[in-house]
């Protein structure tokens, strides 16, 4: 029955929000790509939350952009609300957060990827990988179609053997009744793959005209919003944004929860998959958190041309009876239709300590994941991990070394570290305080830290990276203009700091040392010295940053170098940890299962110590010595 | 590889008349050229000099110690780095003072065996010697390791675990304001971060102060010489220091009046309690000093009891017997150089044989009996352990001034009203800091505190 239905270099298996990035990053970087999706009317299809971006993972979107993504630029086409967080912090945590027309960015995103070159999108079920010597050479379909392919990306996100529950009722299924996949978790199985089992759960969507909106309290959107891409300059729709809604649990809610607790699956042994603690649904929070009296719920619209409305932090498997009184126990959905039900789901993920930092297996050469299958939730991380999946895809077909980004340089670093090296027991989501480096990755540099990295690899145009140089270069010498521009105890200075509530000056200083106090802004300073470049708003708040925090950022800096030489030392990966004298037995399985690359990877393995480190060091020396002479010799 | 710069004492303790910091890397000349005052400035010293001077700490001018010290430059020195030996007097608390300054001063703390480990690395160890080398940082890690989990139920743990619980608390608070911005959870302010930076201040500089009057950090065991009237623990503390020939400390205690003298017994250091106790009373049998002894058993980890084997039983030394037999006690069964009137059943009866002692402290005999005693209650013979004690807590005194410093600097950005997520990296550096003085006992990560402790999800 089966037909040989083409031949590519790298086929992507999934259209999700992973997907999605490993495929236009493959084609983009000139390799014939082939995008399989069981249903082509949900590619980039957001099944749970319609909002994209917020700490941590709204970095990750400016990543995914200055490497020549495509989330920042298709969030910015599709937004119906955009709000920058934690504006009252410093800057390395700023982060936006859009609301999506999550019809309008599927739509937005499945265009994109049918104009794009080398690029084609196809629906079909992979039920089968085709592997031969321990390297993949294809996929089969259901319908029998074989491809062929050098390289293979999984993104197959929560549809793994899928099971939805709710109340008593549990179904094989995907996200949203979709088909799950059942017959591709079994062949991972035999291929020797170890599978975890994993939980998520999203809350009811709700008919906008039964709701009681003056009994909530209006979230807008910013004024005048940013927008993730660094591309993008003016959205038209920023001017007709929507808002959100927020109102509370009632005591009534707890009770309800409280008296129907031995019908949630959660509790009454339905779900053995792992459920995230930062995700907890409904009756979990309840249950940990007693003595909390109420728990808020925001009201989110799905999207421009539709009624409904996303539930937030009503997370459930109840039964439906059940979710439905809840939702009319809580003030200003007395009288609420339920137009979905929520429900949690279980599905299978790859344990992500048998990935290489590539994204690439270990078992299967060729093979790589990405998404929620390596054990993340979150539409950002999948993102992420889905661009650095199809880069390292493609250049493995081109025959070019792999690309590891390392955690001074990006969130995606982190998680992919964290992962690969730690692995995950839950459903890993990433925040701010996962990464070592918070002040280094910020939130508006994403592009100095990134983009020459796209530029080199392809994904980043010339007239982009130019622009990016330009901007580059003006901040830099503004900040350079700076140091050298002199301010006297003046009246005009001393008129500025007065104003703004800062003492006056004893001494005449320069410009940075000024602009380091607290209460002035580079604006000011602006105004009494104006710059002789042309800065546009972006480049102003990249001097005033660069230098207000120059302190804290030395810091980092700092750390990162004394460490950057454990990064640096690599690891054959024909290591045989059995045979190193004196390494803790702990230390060889653990070490022997991970595979570090560097003794920085190792470094970060839990149960490997310091002793371990220096004992590995020491016959990696050893090791270098007795092959350099056997090299001298031979 | 550029390295950074490590040190450690490379003499064992307590013995011999001087003793040597050893520092390698690359700024081991400059950092002691930065203490260092003398005639000669080591920054332009040649390879293989000695120079004599004296060791100051720059930030309060006090003088540590009179030293020599020896400049070797890479690569014709044991790691092939530069290496400076600072040679200190004897004993203990100058080669802690100057080892615990450099740590100050941005040195690190050698890890076990890393000296060695760096020559190796740097080709002054033939690789024929790759196992040795592997098995004494092997070996060196391990016996700091037990030490370090010896010390974590120490006193010293004790008060730095709620110091941390305090900071974390503060820091999930932090965490989740950031990472969760439009969560019903209150935010942290200034002030919050103020105070409990302040309250974990003052509690690391009270410990601080204590480490340095060597009431609580000192390094030793805390050792108590017990018995009765005239049954000899003058002469046996007597004996003790003359065999040592020196009584390395003598720092008169503040909270109790108790005065403490260190001694090395055969490299072991040894705190002696009150001391100035059992000298007094020796003088005035009728002083009893009963009061006294009991304040001391209680802090004692060492107890030696001595009994004179010239008088049968006390009533009183019964008593001690029965109350002292379950802790760390020698029976120190004294003046066996006069006839013996004593009935040693009634003492075996609850001591094993390598518990009781036999000596004559006023004649010196059998004095290596007691140290052998003492090496085999508390490191199974090992007599570098007392090495790690000591060094591990000139480590623990470099940590808690880190610590010092990162809430110092907290508290003034908390005042300058930088932003929360900056003023976050000095509080978690502190965090940090003093986990690394509890080592693996630490074990608290920041997000489980997070997710226990608030309610956070979609």
């Amino acid at each position: 029955m089966g037909y040989h239905a083409g031949d590519y270099d790298v086929i992507v298996i999934g259209a999700g929000h992973a997907g999605v990035e490993s495929a236009l990053a493959s084609a983009r970087m000139g390799c014939e790509t082939l995008l399989l999706t069981i249903n082509l009317d949900m590619v980039a299809f957001m099944p749970c939350n319609p909002s994209v971006g917020g700490p941590a993972k709204g970095h990750v979107v400016r990543e995914i952009d200055a490497l020549g993504g495509e989330m920042g630029r298709n969030i910015d086409k599709t937004f119906i609300q955009m709000r920058m967080l934690n504006t009252g912090k410093g800057p390395a945590v700023h982060a936006l957060r859009a609301q999506a027309d999550k019809f309008l960015y599927q739509h937005a995103m499945k265009e994109t990827i049918e104009k794009q070159d080398h690029l084609t999108l196809r629906q079909g079920m992979v039920e089968d990988l085709i592997v031969e010597d321990g390297k993949v050479r294809g996929v089969v379909t259901k319908t029998g179609a074989e491809y062929g392919a050098k390289a293979v990306v999984l993104t197959t996100g929560t549809y793994l053997r899928g099971k939805v529950i709710m109340g008593e009722l549990m179904y094989e299924s995907g996200p949203n009744n979709q088909q799950p996949s059942i017959k591709l978790s079994e062949a991972l199985r035999r291929l020797g793959f170890q599978l975890a089992r994993f939980k998520t759960g999203t809350p009811p969507r709700v008919h906008q005209d039964t709701i009681d909106f003056d009994k909530t309290e209006i979230q807008p959107g910013d004024d005048k919003p940013k927008y993730f891409s660094y591309e993008t300059e003016y959205m038209e729709h920023s001017q007709n944004q929507l808002p959100c809604w927020l109102t509370y649990t009632s005591e009534e809610t707890h009770r309800i929860i409280n008296d129907n607790l031995h019908r949630a699956p959660m509790f009454s042994g339905l779900i053995e998959g792992t459920g995230p603690r930062y995700c907890p649904s409904i009756e979990d929070k309840i249950v940990r958190f007693a003595d909390k009296p109420k728990h808020q719920i925001f009201l989110e619209p799905e999207g421009r041309n539709t009624k409904e409305y996303y539930v937030q932090g009503l997370s459930t498997s109840m039964p439906e009876d059940v979710q439905l009184n809840i939702l009319r126990s809580i003030p200003g959905l007395e009288k609420v239709e339920m137009m979905r039900t929520g429900y949690a789901i279980e599905y299978d993920a790859v344990v992500p300590t048998q990935l290489w930092p590539t994204l690439e297996t270990k078992l299967v050469d060729g093979l790589f994941t990405a998404g929620q299958i390596n054990g993340t939730s979150g539409y950002e991380e999948a993102a992420g991990q889905g661009i650095m999946a199809g880069i390292n895809a493609a250049r493995k077909v081109k025959g070019e070394s792999p690309v590891i980004i390392d955690r001074s340089k990006g969130y995606i670093g982190v998680m992919i570290d964290d992962l690969v090296t730690k692995g995950t027991n839950e459903p890993y989501r990433l925040l701010t305080s996962r990464a070592e480096y918070r002040l280094l990755l910020r939130h508006d540099n994403a592009d100095l830290r990134l983009t020459p990295l796209g530029y080199e690899i392809g994904l980043i145009p010339e007239s982009r990276y130019q622009k990016f140089l330009d901007k580059k270069t003006r901040v830099e010498a503004e900040i350079e203009r700076l140091k050298e521009t002199k301010f006297r105890p003046d009246e005009e200075v001393q008129a500025m700091l007065a104003a703004c509530g800062s003492a006056p000056l004893q001494n005449t200083v320069d410009g940075v040392t000024l602009l380091r106090r607290p209460e002035v802004s580079y604006d000011m300073l602006a105004k009494l010295s104006p710059a002789l470049v042309e800065l546009s708003e972006d480049m102003k708040e990249q001097v005033e940053i660069q230098i207000k925090y120059t302190g804290y950022i030395e810091k980092q800096l700092q750390q990162v170098e004394r460490l950057e030489k454990m990064e640096k030392k690599r690891i054959p990966d024909n290591i045989d940890y059995e045979i190193i004298h004196g390494l803790a037995t702990e230390a060889k399985q653990k070490l022997a299962k991970v595979r570090p690359l560097s003794l920085g990877q190792a470094s970060r393995i839990s149960g490997v110590t310091p002793a371990d480190l220096s004992i590995l060091l020491v016959h990696l020396e050893h090791y270098n010595r007795v092959t350099a002479a056997a090299a001298a010799q031979g | 590889m550029v390295e950074d710069t490590i040190a450690a004492v490379a003499t064992a303790l307590g013995e011999g008349s001087i003793a040597v910091v050893r520092v390698s890397g690359p700024e081991a000349v400059d950092t002691v050229a930065g203490v260092f005052r003398s005639k000669t400035d080591l920054r332009s010293a040649a390879s293989h000099t000695v120079h004599y001077g004296w060791i100051r700490d720059p930030e309060n001018e006090q003088v540590l110690d009179e030293v020599l010290v020896t400049v070797m430059r890479a690569p014709r020195s044991f790691t092939a780095e530069d290496v400076v030996e600072v040679s200190t007097h004897g004993g203990m608390v100058a080669v802690k003072s100057v080892l615990g300054l450099l740590l100050r001063r941005g040195i690190r703390m050698a890890e076990p065996g890393e000296f060695t480990k760096r020559a190796f690395l740097n080709g002054r160890i033939d690789l024929a010697q790759a196992e040795a080398v592997i098995d004494l940082i092997r070996s060196k890690s391990e016996r700091a390791f037990q030490l370090a989990r010896k010390q974590a139920e120490g006193s010293v743990s004790k008060r730095i675990v709620p110091i941390r619980s305090s900071l974390i608390e503060l820091l999930a608070h932090v965490e989740v304001n950031i990472d969760y911005p439009e969560h019903d959870v209150a935010e942290v302010t200034a002030g919050v971060i103020r105070d409990t930076c302040q309250s974990a201040l003052k509690q690391i500089e009270e410990l601080l102060r204590t480490a340095d009057e060597g009431k609580i950090l000192r390094e030793g065991i805390v050792t108590a010489i017990v018995g009765r009237p005239n049954a000899g623990k003058s002469s046996l503390l007597n004996a003790l220091a003359r065999e040592n020939k020196a009584i390395v400390t003598d720092i008169p205690g503040t909270t109790r009046d108790i005065v403490e003298e260190t001694i090395s017994l055969g490299g072991i250091p040894l705190r002696l309690l009150d001391t100035a106790g059992i000298r007094e009373t020796s003088d005035v049998v009728e002083r009893i000093g009963v009061e006294r002894s009991r304040t001391a058993l209680n802090e004692a980890d060492l107890i030696l009891l001595v009994i004179n084997r010239n008088e049968p039983l006390h009533e009183d030394e019964r008593e001690l017997l029965r109350q002292l037999k379950d802790r760390s006690t020698i029976v120190v069964v004294n003046k066996i150089d006069l006839p013996a009137m004593l009935d040693l059943e009634e003492v075996k009866k609850d001591y094993a044989n390598d518990r009781i002692v036999f000596l004559s402290a006023k004649e010196g005999i059998g004095l290596d009996e007691l140290e052998k005693a003492v090496s085999q209650i508390f490191f199974s013979g090992s007599v570098e352990a007392a090495d790690l004690t000591y060094v591990s807590n000139a480590r623990h005194i470099a940590l808690l001034h880190r610590a010092k410093s990162s809430l110092e600097d907290a508290v003034r950005a908390a005042d300058e009203g930088i932003p929360v997520d900056l003023t976050q990296i000095d509080i978690a550096s502190a965090w940090e800091s003093l986990g690394e003085i509890l080592g693996d006992a630490a074990g608290e990560s920041l997000l489980d505190e997070i997710f226990s402790k608030f309610c956070l999800g979609k």
